[in-house]
């Protein structure tokens, strides 16, 4: 790990000013940057310690029903607390799918938004990477890459992000509170990302010493409560990041889906928001046949960058499976193995 | 700043002086602290050896800096049975890893008895051994010893409840 100046300022003025330094990093739980750190791959001058901030560890549920997550809420706080699991499950049970308990238990809110790609290549500092070192190229073009991208990639970057949290709280139309020495803005998760064209180290629309200080979730995502599922393939039944996820959540009125949302992870370098498969549902009856048909539509742009063409048809299977899971509606108790499909209290129309 | 911090470890308050901030909280423990029944696997957060409890909950002690946790309550594997009895010294998790064969090399034995102990306070996992493998996922066993780790921490569990029980009675007799 290279040496860094190490500071922790009492507010959050003070912190976005010590941010403003060239080289400087923001320090939260730490769970993806020492990582990153002990491995070469991101070498910050200085690191300011978020950690302590007064006021951001809040789960606050807002005047019009929506609800403000503190960026530094710990993901397993968030995913056990009562109320928000009751109004926004699909995003319970994907913080429950991640990492592990231990990991729960530390990382942030706000750091789950900002964490890097586990694209293996990124990691090796011995290996290409545009993301790492721009202009050197992709090793993992032509390299190991069945678990790389096939929407939105480029030919300097096929990586994927790895977030589960971020896929149903795209399809809910999260916001995303920043404080910079500009003042205070929001953003909308589904901007918050950026596709890697041909500047793949610029990985979100935040300015440098912009600090994220909460997520916020509008009141209308909360209607989808009683149909709402997240499901992630993975290469183990625990702790492993996601080959395909999917978020499904539908607004059902008289038999028929008068709204539905969808979004898919790790299939680009950010949570994906379906739309044209969203629009193949709202009116129609909630069936296989129109799921299949929104599954179609959602990967209709969809293109192998290696060996991974598999992903597109098995995420069009895992939007089915998604929908349907959430058609049958959300399951009093959050499954013993949660988004996975081998838990036991999932159940198959 | 001054690198200067104070932490309660296993119940005592000390005063540490870091001479470099780059310190992770497990080579504080086992280099500066002797405190090396904390074990470094891959010190990268994968395998779960250096879960301790920091103010009551269960995290990779490897994934963060010493510097961070000024102030804090920390609890390894040295100071878990603290307090137990002249007839059982060992707390009950580590009991049932002995009684259940919860182990083989022994490595990752005190993360996962730390993790146990986390989950067990946690009280997400009741007594279904799918939902307590789930809950112990963070916590990687080379030799393979899962099926007596998933009988120990329910066995563990279920005795703790009832010893809270029993002493729930007493104090309200």
């Amino acid at each position: 790990m290279n040496r860094f100046e190490y500071a922790r300022p009492a507010t959050l003025a003070e912190a976005v000013a010590a941010g403003a330094v060239p080289g400087a990093a923001y320090l939260a739980a730490g769970t993806n940057l020492m990582d990153l750190m002990k491995g070469g791959v991101m070498r910050p001058g200085h690191l300011v310690d978020i950690s302590r901030l007064p006021g951001l560890d809040r789960i606050e549920r807002l005047g019009d029903g929506g609800v403000r997550i503190g960026a530094l809420v710990r993901n397993a706080d968030l995913a056990y607390d009562t109320d928000f699991a009751r109004r926004f499950p699909s995003v319970a049970e994907a913080l429950l799918s991640g990492a592990s308990a231990q990991l729960r238990n530390a990382a942030t809110a706000g750091g789950n938004l900002l964490q890097r790609t586990r694209c293996t290549y990124f990691y090796d500092t011995a290996s290409a990477c545009n993301k790492r070192d721009p202009g050197t190229g992709c090793d993992a073009l032509g390299g190991e890459n069945r678990l790389h991208a096939v929407l939105g990639w480029s030919e300097h970057c096929i990586a994927t992000h790895p977030s589960d949290f971020c896929v149903p709280l795209t399809a809910l139309d999260a916001v995303v509170e920043v404080e910079g020495p500009k003042g205070r803005r929001d953003i909308p998760l589904e901007n918050f990302h950026l596709l890697p064209g041909s500047t793949p180290e610029r990985e979100t629309v935040l300015e440098h010493s912009e600090l994220i200080t909460a997520v916020r979730l509008p009141a209308e995502a909360a209607r989808f409560a009683a149909n709402a599922r997240y499901l992630k393939v993975r290469e183990r039944t625990s702790y492993a990041f996601a080959v395909v996820s999917a978020a499904a959540a539908l607004r059902l009125e008289g038999g028929m889906v008068a709204e539905a949302r969808i979004a898919l992870g790790g299939v680009a370098l950010k949570p994906w928001r379906a739309r044209a498969a969203e629009a193949e549902l709202a009116g129609a009856r909630p069936e296989p046949v129109t799921f299949r048909r929104a599954a179609e539509a959602a990967l209709a742009d969809a293109k192998p960058s290696g060996d991974n063409g598999f992903k597109i048809e098995l995420a069009r299977r895992i939007i089915v499976r998604t929908l349907t899971l959430a058609a049958a509606g959300t399951p009093e108790r959050m499954p013993a193995l949660p988004a996975s499909p081998f838990s036991g209290a999932i159940t198959h129309a | 700043m001054s690198l200067s911090i104070t932490l309660t470890i296993n119940g005592a308050e000390r005063a540490i002086t870091l001479d470099d901030p780059r310190i992770t909280l497990l080579d504080l423990l086992r280099e500066r602290l002797d405190l090396t029944g904390t074990k470094k696997g891959c010190d990268r957060g994968q395998c779960g050896a250096c879960t301790v409890l920091v103010d009551g909950r269960r995290v990779n002690s490897c994934l963060t800096l010493a510097l961070s946790h000024d102030g804090a309550d920390i609890l390894t594997i040295e100071g878990v049975a603290q307090g137990a009895t002249a007839g059982e010294p060992l707390h009950p998790v580590q009991a049932a890893f002995i009684a259940h064969d919860g182990f083989q090399c022994g490595f990752c034995t005190p993360g996962q008895i730390m993790s146990a102990i986390g989950m067990i306070q946690e009280g997400q996992a009741g007594n279904d051994p799918e939902r307590v493998r789930e809950a112990m996922s963070g916590n990687l066993c080379r030799c393979g010893a899962y099926v007596g780790i998933t009988e120990a921490v329910l066995d563990a569990q279920r005795s703790m409840a009832e010893t809270e029980a029993a002493s729930g009675r007493r104090n309200a007799a």
